[in-house]
Order: structure tokens, then sequence, then C-alpha cells
């Protein structure tokens, strides 16, 4: 699962990939061109054994010379910046379509709230979108917020990374062509844990995908087994931090809970999200995630075990 | 072979000394050379405590999900190993060459402001001091009184009170504002000397290119170092005062940060480097036995780095949102830079060519890094094309690319100087052998380290982080690229010894060691006190060149 | 190395104050861009237009004591050390009065309008420029309240001159960031 930006499967990435090549095709150039000559120089006028110590002509300068190698990088710069300049309002000036999927993902220390306002789903660090194709892509555009300090949102092989900023509203846009489960994570320093800020993004066919949105949208399960869980949930702080929908639960600090079984990760991607690593969670999130801003909140094994169970089955 | 200077001591001066004395006439010198040599001590005493820092990082690096380190422990690393190179390291080293050398090749007896030199050095010194007190001045609440956290440029609002309480983020602000005002006193020093001071005969066109150099740095440094204190007494108000500059939850801008922190932050970066050409402008020259080739090019390409340099500061924020027409600009400008840039790699290569190139330690550190430097202005233009720069901000790529420029290209320049300068500043040459092998234990050192390190950010690695997930397939380049960090960790070793060794044993140097045209070698080594005893009359670039040719002086080629 | 430099330089002070006038006012030109830039911006009030009156006597004092400063270098210059000190005596009073006119001020705009740094961006803004500009007039009235007393001890001579000039330069300045306060806080940003 490494995010090369060699591998892209979104247009942002292709079009990035595509200028990257041609910047390290000229730069390459450059390269070898200029190492030759180092080289060239470093051996063929290194001080001979038979050395005389005589000084050897003095040239002060060549205005014909100096002429030529301001001229011929002025152009390359030229060539480079209209390049450029055209891949940047080619990427950042696309318009949004009108049947793109619409995403606003807000960054927290240190875990991404992920919402889809027409659907009305709200989930945390997983974003799912559907899969397009070359001839029919899927767009999917990304309004990016803060709720405290400066966070940047960076899939590789979907699109660059735009920075997440509290008091400014950013966009940023994908349209993956391949299923399949793209990583990333926060790229701006955003205090202690910003190491653990993944992201995922799961990219799936079109039928998978409205089958996604059924099962977010719908309220949290409820199952009376699980009762004694419930209601220490309810009974708890958990609910002045996190959302249950469907239950009195809709604190808004913490991720939304409705399916948090339904993802991959726990903690902004820490764990793997196993009924063990859930309840190791719940037990004390600093040990698995030094500096998290969730509290211990000082169970005992069997209050565990019920809660545990609860959480369980909000899938 | 020293032409014009033959200082006869009187007996009081040698008289033998105690140790306190000795100290004592260091403490209040504000003689150019003595502050100069502090400068530069001062600066090599931090690097090795950032090197520390460094290393320590890449053991907890090494591989994935390491427990070495905790989080907040590696936070406080980067933030104090940035801040202490860029600060302490850096800008003392080139302002205290600048120090030592500037009045030596102007003819000059010392700088204009003696005193005020001597305060900015002093200030210096206690604001390193004060920023290295914050590791012991105590934990506090959640740590809050330790070194600060926030990374090396501090980026609003986490550095406000909301996101980090506490003193340790004011130990950075206060700490490099105060070094700061040092700076700019001495900027003006600079100025002031060379503008004013020159010798007889020394006409700006006939200053040696490390003193346009140094000059040009500091008309920068009055221009760009005051917005940065100018943010920093805004951050200032806003953590004690309640000011709400960057606080965002007030309608606040954290850009507005980002903005003033990089108008300072990218010319800085110039002003570290282009003392570094500097050097090699007056070493590669010497070692090759030729004349540089085209001064007045590199004299005003110099010059257009140092203006143009003004106006590139955003290429730090293509990631921000700042929109297509601002993205487009600041790549422009940033392109553009890499013009005068690569001139000048174009003029030493062609001063080399046609030379008798002698390989000594200075020569081997500056063609080290005319390899170096070409790689480090390649990725930068690699990084000036913005949508490249949307993967490759924030990663590992642009951490390789800047210590491509700040290790492979000013490091190894101050390494090549030092070994250059050594037998003026002491009369004592540095070990040639152990020289190699600093070298080539340094050379390869860092080219295994952050020649690798470009690829972990190619492949999606964000800078910053403690840790890494094992699955990103990171682990081999990590792995790599710590065991790079012992050959640099030797080299630096044997360079101290060396130095140390050498005080006491060296071959003694003379006047001339090197056989050079610039004034400085023009009188003993260490020179007195007074600098000249006449004060040389110079009619062209390189007035020894003409004392040793004078059938065929600098001055009608000119 | 006190008086004009050799081979037609410049005085290395006039050099150095040059380089300190630079340095300064990019100090002051980052506060001067926070104010504009976050003019208009204040969640709520008060308002710049609410509550600021142009300071028209302080202006006046202190834009004359431009003209009475340089008298009093120039008359340092032609030797006249008693005519300097009384200029530049003159110079300090009018300063004073225009730092007794902010501080009127801003005991207002505090305790009548309840404006304070952290009331809103406004606040923020406005009590740091101009209170680093007032703070370099108090800088500037130590320098020159000491060229007083070394004009009445009769320490001041006609070598120091140019160093007085010097002063005046600065003097100078610190008046030219006035006008610029002047227009952007008092007159665009209300």
């Amino acid at each position: 699962m490494t995010p090369s930006i060699f591998e892209p499967v979104s247009t942002p990435a292709y079009a990035i990939r595509e200028l990257a090549f041609f910047v390290l095709g000229l730069t390459g150039a450059v390269f070898v061109v200029v190492t030759a000559l180092v080289v060239y120089t470093l051996v063929r006028f290194g001080r001979r054994r038979d050395d005389d110590g005589s000084e050897p002509p003095q040239v002060y300068g060549s205005a014909r010379i100096e002429l030529a190698w301001t001229v011929v990088p002025f152009l390359l710069v030229v060539i480079l910046a209209l390049v450029t300049t055209r891949y940047i309002y080619g990427i950042e000036g696309r318009e949004q379509p009108p049947e793109a999927l619409e995403v606003t993902v807000v960054g927290n220390q240190w875990w991404w709230e992920i919402r889809y306002p027409k659907l009305g789903i709200v989930t945390a660090n997983e974003i799912h979108v559907p899969a397009g194709d070359a001839t029919r892509p899927a767009p999917a555009f990304i309004t990016l917020q803060s709720a405290d300090v400066v966070h940047s949102f960076w899939i590789p092989q979907l699109a660059g990374k735009m920075d997440v900023i509290p008091n400014k509203t950013n966009r940023t846009w994908i349209d993956p062509r391949k299923p399949g489960v793209y990583v990333g994570q926060c790229a701006e320093y955003c205090g202690v844990q910003h190491a653990w800020m993944l992201l995922r993004v799961v990219v799936q066919p079109r039928d998978e995908f409205d089958r996604w949105v059924a099962t977010q949208q719908a309220a949290a399960a409820s199952d009376p087994a699980t009762h004694a869980g419930a209601r220490l949930f309810a009974s708890l702080a958990c609910i002045n931090c996190h959302t249950v929908r469907g239950t009195p639960a809709n604190g808004v600090f913490g991720p939304d809970l409705t399916h948090l079984m339904s993802r991959h990760t726990l903690g902004a991607g820490v764990a793997r999200n196993t009924p063990e690593k859930l309840r190791a969670w719940v037990e004390d999130p600093e040990a698995m995630k030094p500096g998290a801003l969730m509290p211990p909140m000082k169970l005992s094994g069997d209050e565990l075990t019920q809660l545990t169970a609860y959480l369980l089955t909000l899938r | 072979m020293s032409v014009l200077a033959r200082p006869v001591p009187s007996a009081e001066i040698t008289a033998a000394r105690t140790w306190l004395e000795h100290a004592h006439d260091w403490v209040v010198t504000v003689d150019h050379k003595r502050l100069g040599i502090m400068y530069v001590v001062s600066g090599i005493v931090f690097l090795l405590v950032a090197g520390a820092e460094a290393t320590l990082m890449r053991i907890q690096l090494a591989w994935p999900e390491l427990h070495v380190l905790p989080p907040e422990t590696f936070n406080r690393l980067f933030t104090m190993h940035g801040t202490t190179m860029v600060f302490f390291v850096g800008i003392p080293i080139v302002f205290g060459f600048g120090n030592y050398l500037v009045p030596l090749m102007i003819g000059a007896r010392d700088l204009a402001f003696p005193r005020l030199n001597a305060f900015g050095f002093w200030i210096f010194l206690f604001g390193g001091l004060l920023l290295h007190f914050s590791f012991i001045g105590g934990e506090g609440l959640y740590g809050s009184g330790s070194a600060p956290a926030v990374g090396w440029f501090a980026y609003a609002p986490l550095s406000g009170r909301a996101f980090t309480p506490g003193n340790a983020t004011d130990y950075w602000n206060l700490s490099v504002f105060i070094a700061g005002i040092g700076t700019v006193g001495t900027a003006i020093n600079i100025v002031a000397t060379t503008l004013t001071m020159r010798g007889p005969g020394m006409t700006l066109s006939r200053l040696p290119i490390f003193v346009w150099t140094i000059l040009t740095v500091s008309t920068m440094t009055l221009f760009i170092l005051p917005p940065l204190s100018a943010a920093q007494i805004m951050l200032l108000l806003d953590r004690y005062l309640g000011a709400h500059y960057f606080d965002t939850q007030a309608g606040g801008s954290a850009v507005m940060w980002q903005h003033f922190f990089w108008f300072f932050g990218h010319p800085e970066v110039y002003v570290l480097m282009l003392p570094g050409f500097g050097f090699v402008s007056e070493i590669v020259p010497v070692f090759s036995r030729k004349v540089i080739f085209g001064y007045a090019t590199l004299v005003a390409a110099t010059v257009a780095i140092g203006a143009v340099s003004l106006s590139t500061w955003a290429h730090h924020m293509f990631v921000v949102g700042m929109g297509t027409g601002l993205n487009a600009f600041f790549g422009l400008s940033t392109m553009l830079i890499a013009v005068p840039t690569g001139i000048k790699l174009f003029n030493w290569i062609a001063t080399m060519y046609g030379g008798r190139i002698r390989f000594s330690v200075p020569m081997l550190f500056c063609c080290a890094f005319l390899f170096q430097f070409l790689c480090a202005g390649l990725t930068g233009v690699m990084l000036s094309v913005a949508p490249f720069d949307w993967q490759l901000s924030d990663s590992y790529f642009v951490v390789a690319h800047f210590h491509f420029v700040l290790i492979g290209g000013l490091v190894f320049t101050i390494f090549a100087a030092i070994y250059y300068w050594f037998p003026k500043a002491t009369g004592r040459m540095l070990g040639e052998r152990l020289g190699r092998w600093h070298f080539w234990l340094f050379v390869v050192g860092f080219n295994v380290t952050f020649l690798t390190m470009h690829i972990p950010g190619l492949l999606g690695m964000p800078r910053r982080i403690y840790t890494y997930p094992a699955d990103r397939g990171w682990e081999m380049w990590n792995l790599v690229t710590t065991l790079g960090v012992p050959l640099q960790a030797i080299a630096i070793l044997i360079f101290a010894v060396n130095v140390v060794v050498s005080l006491r044993r060296g071959a003694p140097a003379g006047d001339d060691p090197w056989d050079a045209w610039t004034l400085e070698w023009a009188t003993t080594s260490p020179p007195p006190a007074y600098n000249f005893e006449t004060v040389p009359v110079v009619s062209s670039r390189r007035p020894l060149w003409d004392l040793k040719h004078p059938d065929d002086p600098d001055g009608p080629h000119e | 190395m006190t008086g004009p430099g050799h081979a037609g330089h410049a005085w290395r002070g006039r050099v150095g104050m040059i380089g300190l006038i630079i340095a300064e006012a990019s100090l002051f030109g980052v506060f001067v861009v926070a104010h504009l830039f976050y003019m208009g911006k204040s969640l709520h009030g008060p308002l710049p237009r609410e509550v600021l009156s142009l300071p028209v006597l302080g202006t006046i004092c202190l834009l004359s004591s431009s003209v009475t400063v340089g008298l009093g270098a120039r008359a340092l210059l032609h030797g006249n050390v008693r005519r300097s000190g009384l200029w530049l005596l003159v110079t300090v009073l009018l300063g004073s009065i225009f730092l007794a006119e902010t501080a009127h001020e801003w005991y207002r705009l505090i305790y009548r309008e309840s404006l304070t740094i952290g009331t809103n961006l406004f606040g923020t803004t406005f009590y740091p420029l101009v209170g680093l500009h007032a703070s370099h007039v108090i800088a500037g009235l130590v320098m020159l309240g000491l060229c007083c007393v070394f004009a009445a001890t009769g320490a001041l001579r006609t070598a120091h001159a140019e160093r007085v000039e010097m002063v005046s330069w600065y003097w100078h300045f610190v008046d030219g960031v006035w006008v610029v306060v002047l227009m952007v806080v008092y007159v665009v940003g209300r």
C-alpha cells in the first residue's frame, strides 16, 4: 500500500505525474550535461605530476560565452513556466461539474471528520467514493476546513495535497478510476500526534458504493443484548464528545460513532479496528496514541466488556 | 611570503599571560578577528548539539513504529534541530567569517562599529543559550515548560496560546528574536564598513567576490529580518496580551503568519548560501591557479539573487490555497532565480577549465559542493513547479532538498573555508591527512543519507512525523538514510580532532600558505590586532597577483 | 575615526543610520500591512470610525519638531552650541506634547470606549502599530534629551555636529513613520 506519487489513479495525480516526467526530463538533461562538464574539467585539468609550478593562462571572462549560458537557461525557464502555468490552471481551475460527489473534510487534532452534506452522512478518517473510468469519470469535490490548527489533506495517488486551514475554506478534487484502498495522511505538522492522522480513501464500484451510502445513512443499530453497554455509553461523558445517530448522543468534539465498525481503523489509523484493539482504545487511548485528546474513562473490566460489546454493534 | 606587514611586538605584549587574562581579553574584545572566531566556534558547538538531535531522530525513524523516543520528545528535537541550525549555526558562522575577513579583504583595520559588533556576538550567544536552556527549564503542565515543539517555523495557530500553552514556544520566540537584534546590528556594521572604510584603491569593482556576497546578504538582512521580528512581536502579543493577530477564532489569519515568516524565511536561506558561494569564488581560483572567470557577471548574479529572492517567498505556500494567479507568479519568480544561480556554477567551472587544479582539502570540499549544489538547485527547480510541489511539499523530498542545499552546499563550503582560512587565523595548517579522512567519510555519509532521503518523499512520506506505519513501504529507505549518519558523525569527530591537534602541532603556515591573491594573505598569520602595518594600496582585484607578477598585472585585463 | 571618511567616502555613521532606518522601516512595514489586511475584518466593534478622531495637535507638534531638530543640527554645524541646545529642547517639548496626546487618546479608548488590544482585530492592530511608533518617539526623545543635557553642560561641540545630525535623521524617520501611520490608521482606516 505504498502511496507513491508515481502510481496515480485519479486525474490530478495523473496530470502531476505527467508534468513531473517533463520536469525530471528537463532537469535530468541539465544534470547530465553539467555533471559531465564538471567531471571532464576535474579530470582533464588536475595538476600533473610534472607540473612546473608556472601559472596557466589567465582567462578573465568572455562576453559571448556568458551571454550564451544566461540565455539558454532563461529560455528553459520560460518554457518551464509556461508548461507549469498550464497545469496549474488545468488542475486548480477545474470547475465543479453538476454530477460531482460533494464531500466535506474537517481536520481536527488528530483525526478527520468526513461529511457528505447532500447524502446526510457523517463518518471519520475514511472516505468512500465510487470508481469511475477514463471515459466516465466520477469526480468528487472536497471542501476542506479545520476545527483547530493547520492540517494538510494528502492522498498521493489521488491528487496533490491541499492545506486545511482554520478560518479559511479550501477545495480540492479527485476522480479515481480504479477501485481499491488509497492511503494518505496529514501533511502539515499539527501537534503531538501529527504522525498518526492517517487517511484512507476506499474507491468502490458504483453498486458497492451505493450500498455503503445506504448503510451509513441508516440510524444506529439497536441490539437489546448490548443494552447495558448502551446505557453505560449514555451515562458516561461519551455523549459529550461523540454522536450516535438515533440516540441522545450528539457530541461533536470526537468522531461520529454511528457506524464505527464499518471503518477499517481506529484512532485515525493507529490501530486496526478489531474487538481487542477497540477495547484497548476505550480503556486507555493514551497508551495507543500518546497525547490523544480522548481521556481514559477509568472503567472496570466488566464495564469495559459491556461497553465494547455495545460499540461492536455500531456497524 | 608577507610583503607588507612585519609587526614588531613589544615586550609587554609578549610577556606570559595567565589563562584568566587570556579569557578576559577574549570576553572584552571588540576586535573583529576575535569576534569572528568566537562566532564560528560557537556556531560549530551548536552544530554538534543540533547534529546530536538529528542523530536521535534518525535512530527513531530507522524502522517503522519504533519507541526509542516518545512523540513529544521527537517533536521538540526537530523543532530545536531546525531552529538551532538556521539561527545558531548558519547565521553565526556566515557572519563570523564576514566579521573576520571583510576588514582584512578591503584593507580596513576593523569594522565600522566595533562595540556594536561585540554586542551582536554576545546577544547571539545569549539567544542560543536561552533556547537551549529550554531543555532543562522544567516540564510544567503537559511538558509546557520544556523545549519548543512547534517546528522551526512555528506556524499559527498551533504556536498560539490556545494550542501550545506554557512557555515552550516562548523560548523559541524570544531567543530567535533576541539573536535577530544582533544580526541586524552586524548587518548594519558590515554595510557601513564596506561602503565607507575601504583602503586606498579598493573600489567597489575590486572587492573580492566574498565581500560582495557578504555585502549583499547584509543588505538583504536589513530588509528581511525585521519582518520576522515583527511577526514574533505579534505572536508574543497574541500569547500574552490577548491580541488576535493569528487567532483564527477571532477572525485572525493563519496564512498571514506564513506570509510574514516566509517573507523572511526564503531570502534567509540565500543569506546563508550566498556567502558559501563567496567562499567557493575565493577558493576555486586559487586552487585552479586561474583568475575567477567573469567577475562582473558573478557580482551581478549575486545582487540579482539577493533582489529576486525577495519575491519568491510564497513558493513555501503553494499548498495553502492562494489561488492560480499567485501560484503561477511565485512559481515563475522561483524559476527565475535558477538562472543567476546556474550562471555562478558555470563561472566556477570555467574558472577550473584550463587551470592546474590542486586537490588540497579546501578544493575537495569545493568539488563535492559543485555536484551537490547542482543536485540541490535542480530539485529546487522541481519544487518551483507548483503542481509538482503539491505532491512534494511537506514531504521528505523537501527535507532532502534543503539538506542538500544547506549541508551539501553551505556546510561543505564552510569546511572548505575553515581549512582555507584556519592557517591565516591561527598561524598553523590543519592536518591534510586527517582532512582527507574527514572529507571522504563526510561526503559518503552525507550522500548515503540525503540522496536516499528523496525517495520516501516520492513515496508519500510526510515530514515531521515521529514514526510511520509498517505497510507503507518506507522502511528500507529510512534504514539506509539512518545508516549514513554514523559516517558523518565520525567525520565531524575527525574534524574536531584535527582542529584541536593542529592548534598545537600544526605545520607553521606563514603569511600565504596557498599562494593566494587577496589582501588577507598580505599580512602575518595570525594578523596583528591592527591588521596591516601600512594599509596596502591596490590597483586590481588581485593585489598579490600584481605583486607576484609585476610583468602581467591584472589591471589592464579587468 | 570620527570625522568624515577618507578617499571621498561618506562617513560611516551616515551609512549606519541609513541601515538602521531601512531595518526599522521594514519592521514598521509589517505592522502597517497587518493593519491594512485586517481593516474591516473585525467580527464586532468598536470600529475605527466610531472611536478614532484625527490627532491634529499631536501631528502638528510632531511634524514641526522635524523642522526644529533640523535647525538644531544645523546650528551646531555652524558652531552655535547654545542655539542648537535650545532648538533641540524645543524639539523635545514638541515631541512630549505628541506623546501626551497619544497617552490621552489611549486612556479615552481603553476606559471610555472599551477598546483594548484583545477586543477585536482593530484593537489588535491599532495599539501595537501606534505603540511601536510611540516607543520610537520615546527613544528619540531620550537621545535628544541627552543632546540637550550635553549642550547645557558644555560637553557638546562642533565636532559632534555629524552625530547630532544622525540623531536628527532618526527623528525625521520617526516623523515620516507618523505620516504613514496617520494616513493608514486615521484617514484610510476610518
